[in-house]
């Protein structure tokens, strides 16, 4: 196959599959999260400049897809919290050269918040930092880092970003 | 209810005989109270944290921090020394850093160029003889007259610390033995890390947040991450213990060699009742994994330094959370995660994952960010009434009883005191 209809159809999945899991995030209920991930997966959330200066530390910090399985059952099981849901506004994806089967990708991202007493706010903004695998016709990914733009987070992160 | 006192309005009566047990609501809400703190805590006679010792590696290396609503700048100068004074020039008041940190040789501020030392003398004014004869500064004014004004600094185990007071208490008195004990039992003769760094915005008063911290009564009834997953299966003992004067605390957990050892003769017959009380489980427990850090059975040590200073031990979870006003309705939160020069890439490794326990979308701590919201909303309208703190009593006394306010109570007793309220 020519390259270049490679990566774009390479591209095309990367997107198909963002655009699954906003939609499982903001209009699902996260159980099906972490699916858009390999068993080995790592995803993690944090700030710009901790991203620059290159500090370890995630706001949440997950190196498997159990973690990720289990964050999602303490959200629903365990933790306390008030009813609120995200939007997500997600960018054309950046996508890399493919090696192998993998490829580094970058997305932009806008998320709003809505919560049971308060208006539609403007959550989060930031960039995911991704690898990804394609498996089959399906782009999985093996890496997410969530850079934040801003260092100051609200009280509340509770659901994936 | 308005926030904002009317103008000329003076302020309701704290009864004496309240103490720190009958707290009203309106010394979260009310403007006049906050401008009052800022004076009489944040510039008084108390310890601010403001950074880590780590973050000053360098001759030149500066950070800019608050203390309460004050922008300050730490530095460490060429004598190996550690200064702070106010980020604030001495002409006409614009910040005179405008980075979060960095290396510097002096502090020039932008607006007209007034060159301030390491140390927060100003050392330097641009055009101050004019030019041809013509403008420049009057010739008998001293530079030494005016500057930011400079913080005295005090260093425990890492922990850097500022009074705008000079006649604070030392430091060592201030936090009393037994609190500066429990720093050093975390910190004393290692090297630390920084991880990360995180700014939490909570939508609440900033005491709401530090009464949430010294409240070993709301643990295990709020936070339900380690009970539904029945993650905490060894017998637990613990205790408080309180500064002299109130304002400091230490509330920690340890495990109960004693009654484990009991738990384990009876494990026959216990192992035949034992019925899990629900089917949740964690699927993957590395999230919990740690290492043997200290030489203690300790597993949780909270440490609170007056005003808002909290040092954090959950298992190797190792943090420093300063808590800074924003107005009376909101509050920063800054988190530094800590690790140790000396940490295996494991250890390392388990820091990070205990790590998603804290912060604001931590499986312990979220909850505790959204419960000052919760009050600040309850208590709209309700200015005059009063929150309850007599769990436990009404003394301000440690014990080896969490289930207690006695550290909250302390709390208010030196706010009270401070604050001549």
């Amino acid at each position: 196959m020519n390259i270049h209809v490679r990566q774009a159809e390479v591209s095309a999945l990367i997107s198909a599959a963002q655009a699954r899991y906003v939609r499982e995030i903001d209009d699902g209920d996260c159980t099906a999260w972490p699916n858009f991930f390999v068993d080995d997966c790592f995803y993690t959330i944090t700030s710009a400049d901790n991203y620059a200066q290159n500090l370890e530390a995630g706001l949440v910090w997950l190196d498997s897809k159990d973690m990720l399985r289990d964050r999602i059952l303490s959200l629903l099981e365990a933790n306390v919290y008030e009813r609120h849901s995200y939007r997500h506004m997600i960018g054309q994806p950046f996508v890399g050269e493919l090696e192998g089967d993998e490829v580094d990708s970058e997305t932009s991202f806008m998320v709003a918040r809505i919560t049971r007493e308060g208006p539609t706010d403007l959550f989060a903004t930031g960039r995911y930092i991704d690898r990804y695998r394609i498996v089959g016709d399906e782009a999985k990914i093996v890496s997410r880092t969530v850079v934040l733009d801003s260092n100051q987070i609200d009280t509340l992160l509770g659901f994936p970003l | 209810m308005n926030n904002l006192a009317p103008l000329g309005a003076e302020m309701p009566v704290w009864a004496k005989e309240d103490e720190g047990f009958h707290v009203p609501y309106w010394v979260f809400q009310r403007e006049d109270v906050l401008e009052m703190e800022n004076e009489r805590l944040f510039q008084g006679e108390t310890w601010n944290y403001m950074c880590l010792e780590a973050e000053l590696q360098s001759p030149g290396d500066f950070v800019a921090v608050h203390v309460g609503e004050t922008p300050v700048i730490v530095t460490r100068d060429h004598d190996g020394e550690i200064y702070a004074f106010e980020n604030r020039c001495s002409h006409r008041g614009s910040l005179l850093a405008l980075e979060d940190r960095g290396n510097v040789k002096d502090f020039t501020c932008v607006y007209h160029a007034w060159t301030h030392s390491l140390q927060g003398d100003l050392v330097g004014i641009a055009f101050k003889d004019g030019i041809g004869g013509k403008g420049g500064m009057e010739k008998d004014f001293c530079m030494n007259s005016v500057g930011p004004r400079k913080l005295r600094v005090a260093n425990v185990d890492g922990l850097i610390f500022g009074s705008f007071d000079e006649d604070v208490d030392d430091i060592e008195d201030y936090l009393g033995e037994e609190v500066l004990d429990r720093i050093h039992r975390v910190l004393e003769g290692r090297k630390m890390v920084v991880l990360g760094r995180f700014t939490q915005v909570l939508p609440n008063n900033w005491k709401l947040y530090v009464e949430n911290t010294k409240d070993s009564y709301h643990a295990s009834i709020l936070h339900t991450f380690f009970t539904t997953f029945e993650l905490n299966r060894l017998s637990q003992k613990g205790g408080i213990i309180v500064s002299p004067n109130g304002g400091c605390h230490v509330s920690y957990s340890e495990i109960d060699q004693i009654a484990e050892a009991e738990k384990a003769k009876n494990t026959i017959y216990s192992d035949q009742n034992i019925r899990s009380q629900s089917d949740l489980q964690l699927a993957d427990k590395s999230l919990l994994a740690s290492f043997k850090e200290f030489d203690d059975d300790i597993t949780l040590q909270i440490l609170t330094v007056f005003p808002g200073f909290v040092l954090q031990q959950i298992q190797n979870s190792i943090a420093v959370r300063q808590v800074l006003p924003k107005g009376t309705d909101e509050m920063h939160l800054k988190w530094t995660y800590i690790g140790f020069e000396d940490d295996t890439t494991e250890q390392r490794r388990a820091r990070l994952k205990l790590s998603n326990l804290i912060g604001p979308g931590g499986y312990v701590s979220m909850e505790d960010g959204c419960i000052g919201g919760f009050v600040r909303r309850g208590t709209k309208g309700a200015s005059d009434n009063n929150a309850v703190l007599e769990m436990g009593g009404r003394s301000i006394e440690g014990g080896d009883d969490r289930i207690t306010e006695a550290s909250i109570r302390g709390f208010w007793a030196e706010y009270r005191m401070r604050m001549g309220l």
